[in-house]
């Protein structure tokens, strides 16, 4: 599944050789390991060569190493912030600057092997909007209109380099009520399409068959089917289940997105080792998908089993995710719970070595106020690579800018 | 100003027009016995916070704060460690235009016929039975105004509910509420009405066309006038003017009685606008949505309008670029600003708490110095200035309506919630009872299979 083998190891030569420059050592945090050792007071922490290199107390300073008192605050891996368009979507109603999606001209249907990642621009300016409220990575989603399949997206480090990309490619499916009409107005036809597309990958249409896919769409979806990660945008429990079933059917892993309802099928979801990502604000039947939409979905998930993670603030608000995180915690779901699905379960669920706060673990890593599901707490301090990262976006320069008062010239001279 | 404008409204509603007021209120509160809420930490919405105290809500109003008599038959509740704040305000709600489910059956928000439409009313587009009330209800919300879309440049008229439910909304509207214009800045007209090659399609455009249609709304006034001039000299051949619903709501914007309530992003035209209401001297009542009113906050303050914010929302179209978290805090900084959270979101109406501690927070660490006893403003006391019916309720005052949130904690902590929630005294929200929440008809005996 390595489609992109030459950057992938252009990324590791090149993070390895910009993190060499710098050892932290983070005095005094309270760590949110998300491993086994659960939360650890008063502890120091040092990062070097972009990872985790110890934990404990009272550990030495290295000869050059730069010291961040983090006073008793909390330390936490650096989150999650879902599903999104983070540097593919500068402005959502401005399609030009757009391209997290691909509007698909007829024949053949589908096309699997329609890729977000070339799109990608780390010079986004949502990438530092994101990033310094605390989130480190995301993962890049693709949809298509007129096809329920939407194409390739992957995850990505909020690092701002060219060569961010980590993990594995993930095909992104879009199921239920919204997305019938890409399936000629019925969700039947849905796994119709589906069930065709499969046959397609895997004995190709004779001459003057119609056909779903090309012949490159066809060696995708058969790779996927074989060893990949499906991520399924679906909420209603019947679809659910018929994703389960065909997920079974073909082996490959599922990936539920959304799953309104997925706290009625959510010993299914368990049995099949199937996590979901879900929306914990969603509480009203916007359509008919969502008629058990409920704010203890998370809760209920996490006490049956299943793995949760958090997707559905979308791109331009990712930084809410702490906030879905922290009403999942209001309903039911335990703290700590809360805290994993933003960071050692997506990890987890997208293949990812961050995470967890672990010797030997990525040192992404945030220092926070207070408690980091707080929603008048914030990041103090984002750590990537091992790297402290700057805190400034174009928001907070606008804020500077206009909270000058009374310049002496034109606020265009301000910055 | 504004506040002059409501007083006299209310009093034009109360004493003079109520019978010829159309679709009037017929609200009544739910009955209920008296309660005293003890012991609470209470925000009064005004700027005070006191520690201890108790609350009497009695025959529909705030009776006291601190001590007072206590009228046999009287609930108790104990509010130790709870705090109360006055029931929370949404100036900018959707709710029953866009109702749940969105199907388009259910799209009733924007007349897309004609940028000037001001004669419709949002009222009539109300489905009283969205499910969103009851969610919006759990989330401390007692009153709300219900907007038309902002797909034109006068959207019609805004309607604002009691949130109780019924099976028509004139039970829930109001009283004594005076209404409000829905206009539109920006974007969304011109994109409108552009691609059609209609006017407007550009910025300017839309100036011309308010600017025609405030022209057309003094001669509407000048009109009537000369007829009742007319009229009451004897003159037997003197003919009414024939009514204009479009003119009639624009006429009552120029004498006061009618509030604007102006969506608009971005700084420049904000300053347009005023601009405009100079020269045709009406009032702005209400920048909505504003995400770069940050910038013109000293200007807003001393022009003694409102701005009804986001906390965090930017970037969803080209006029929201510039918006920051920062924006409802510095809106805030000037003196007599009056600083707003809103909604626009069946989702947000249900934590405008939670939006306003997110604004608090960023506030603060900008330098700002918030309190909660000063934030809770923004969704109480500013939003029902916004609103023109601050005299009656939005702060915890005697004689005040008694729309009363207990909230489990701190309210501006996510882990908050409401316990309880009175409207005009009776409790129509508790967390603990599910005899005590609403559930509309559409959700009534949904899933039924489903054991919850």
């Amino acid at each position: 599944m390595k489609r992109f083998p030459v950057l992938i190891a252009a990324a590791l030569l090149c993070c390895q050789q910009l993190a060499a420059a710098q050892t932290l050592l983070i005095r005094d945090a309270r760590v949110h390991t998300m491993t086994a050792a659960g939360v650890q007071a008063e502890q120091d922490v040092l990062l070097r060569d972009g990872r985790i290199e110890a934990i404990g107390r009272g550990l030495e300073t290295p000869a050059g190493a730069e010291v961040i008192d983090a006073a008793g605050r909390p330390l936490t891996p650096a989150l999650f912030a879902g599903i999104t368009a983070l540097g593919l979507n500068e402005v959502n109603m401005v399609s030009s600057s757009v391209d997290s999606g691909v509007t698909q001209t007829g024949s053949p249907e589908m096309r699997p092997e329609f890729s977000v990642i070339p799109a990608y621009n780390p010079h986004s300016s949502l990438i530092p909007v994101t990033r310094i409220e605390g989130f480190g990575f995301s993962v890049l989603g693709a949809l298509a209109s007129g096809s329920i399949i939407g194409g390739q997206g992957q995850a990505v480090r909020l690092d701002g380099g060219y060569d961010s990309l980590v993990g594995e490619p993930l095909l992104f499916v879009a199921l239920g009520e919204g997305a019938a009409e890409l399936a000629g107005g019925s969700r039947a036809a849905q796994w119709m399409l589906l069930e065709q597309a499969v046959g397609e990958s895997r004995s190709a249409p004779r001459a003057g068959d119609s056909n779903l896919l090309t012949r490159e769409g066809r060696a995708v979806m058969k790779e996927f089917l074989r060893n990949g990660t499906i991520v399924f945008s679906v909420n209603r429990a019947s679809d659910i289940l018929q994703v389960l079933q065909f997920a079974e059917r073909h082996g490959f892993k599922a990936v539920i997105e959304g799953g309104a309802e997925a706290w009625i099928v959510a010993a299914e979801l368990a049995a099949a080792e199937v996590p979901v990502l879900l929306d914990p604000l969603l509480n009203l039947p916007y359509n008919f998908d969502l008629l058990g939409a409920r704010m203890d979905n998370a809760a209920l998930l996490q006490a049956a089993g299943v793995t949760i993670s958090f997707s559905g603030a979308g791109t331009h608000h990712a930084r809410k995710q702490r906030q879905l995180a922290g009403v999942a915690a209001a309903n039911g779901l335990d703290q700590d719970a809360a805290l994993a699905a933003l960071t050692i379960n997506p990890a987890r669920i997208f293949g990812l070595p961050g995470g967890r706060i672990e010797v030997g673990a990525p040192a992404d890593l945030v220092i926070w106020s207070g408690d980091p599901l707080e929603v008048s707490e914030f990041a103090d301090q984002v750590i990537l690579g091992g790297k402290l990262q700057s805190m400034e976006s174009r928001q907070t320069r606008l804020r500077d800018r206009y909270l000058v008062r009374d310049p002496k010239l034109p606020r265009a001279y301000l910055h | 100003m504004l506040r002059n404008a409501s007083i006299s409204i209310l009093f034009f509603l109360s004493s003079v027009a109520i019978a010829e007021v159309p679709f009037p209120s017929t609200y009544e509160p739910v009955s209920n016995s008296p309660t005293l809420l003890r012991n609470a930490t209470i925000l009064t919405g005004d700027g005070q916070r006191l520690e201890n105290t108790d609350l009497l809500l009695a025959d529909g109003t705030i009776q006291w704060l601190g001590s007072g008599e206590v009228p046999a038959g009287t609930e108790e509740v104990d509010a130790s460690g709870r705090w109360v704040t006055p029931g929370l305000i949404d100036v900018h709600s959707h709710l029953g235009v866009y109702p749940s489910p969105g199907v388009a059956a259910h799209s009733d928000g924007n007349e897309l016929t004609n940028p000037v439409t001001a004669n419709i009313w949002a009222e009539h587009s109300v489905w009283p039975q969205d499910p969103g009330f009851s969610r919006a209800l759990a989330g401390g919300v007692t009153t709300l105004q219900v907007l038309p879309g902002s797909g034109n440049l006068f959207g019609g008229r805004g309607v604002t509910l009691k949130n109780v439910y019924s099976t028509s909304y004139q039970d829930m509207k109001f009283p004594g509420a005076p209404h409000g214009l829905k206009m539109a800045c920006g974007e969304n007209p011109k994109s409108v009405y552009g691609p059609r090659n209609q006017t407007p399609s550009t910025r300017m455009g839309n100036v011309a066309l308010y600017r025609a249609e405030w022209i057309a709304a003094q001669d509407y006034i000048a009109q009537w006038e000369r007829y009742r001039a007319k009229a009451e000299e004897g003159d037997e051949e003197a003919v009414a003017p024939v009514r204009d619903l479009k003119l009639e709501t624009l006429a009552g914007v120029l004498r006061g009685e009618i509030i604007v309530h102006m969506h608009c992003y971005r700084a420049d035209e904000m300053m347009t606008i005023l601009a405009l209401a100079e020269e045709f001297d009406y009032r702005i009542g209400t920048f909505h949505h504003a995400v770069e009113a940050y910038k013109i906050a000293d200007e807003l303050a001393e022009n003694q309008v409102c701005g009804a914010l986001w906390a965090d929302w930017w970037g969803f179209k080209m006029e929201a670029y510039d918006g920051i978290q920062e924006n409802i805090a510095l809106v805030d900084r000037p003196e007599n600003s009056c600083a707003i959270v809103h909604s626009d979101s069946a989702e947000g109406i249900q934590r405008l708490n939670q939006e306003a501690a997110k604004a608090m927070g960023k506030g603060r660490r900008a330098g700002l110095d918030i309190s909660p006893e000063r934030a809770i403003r923004w969704i109480t006391q500013n939003a029902a200035r916004s609103l023109g019916i601050d005299e009656v309720t939005g702060t915890l005052a005697t004689g005040k309506m008694a729309d009363v949130v207990v909230w489990s904690g701190n309210p501006f902590s996510v882990y908050s919630k409401a316990d309880l929630v009175f409207v005009d005294g009776a409790l129509m929200y508790d967390r603990a009872d599910p005899a005590r929440q609403p559930v509309s008809d559409f959700e009534l005996g949904q899933l039924q299979e489903v054991a919850r």
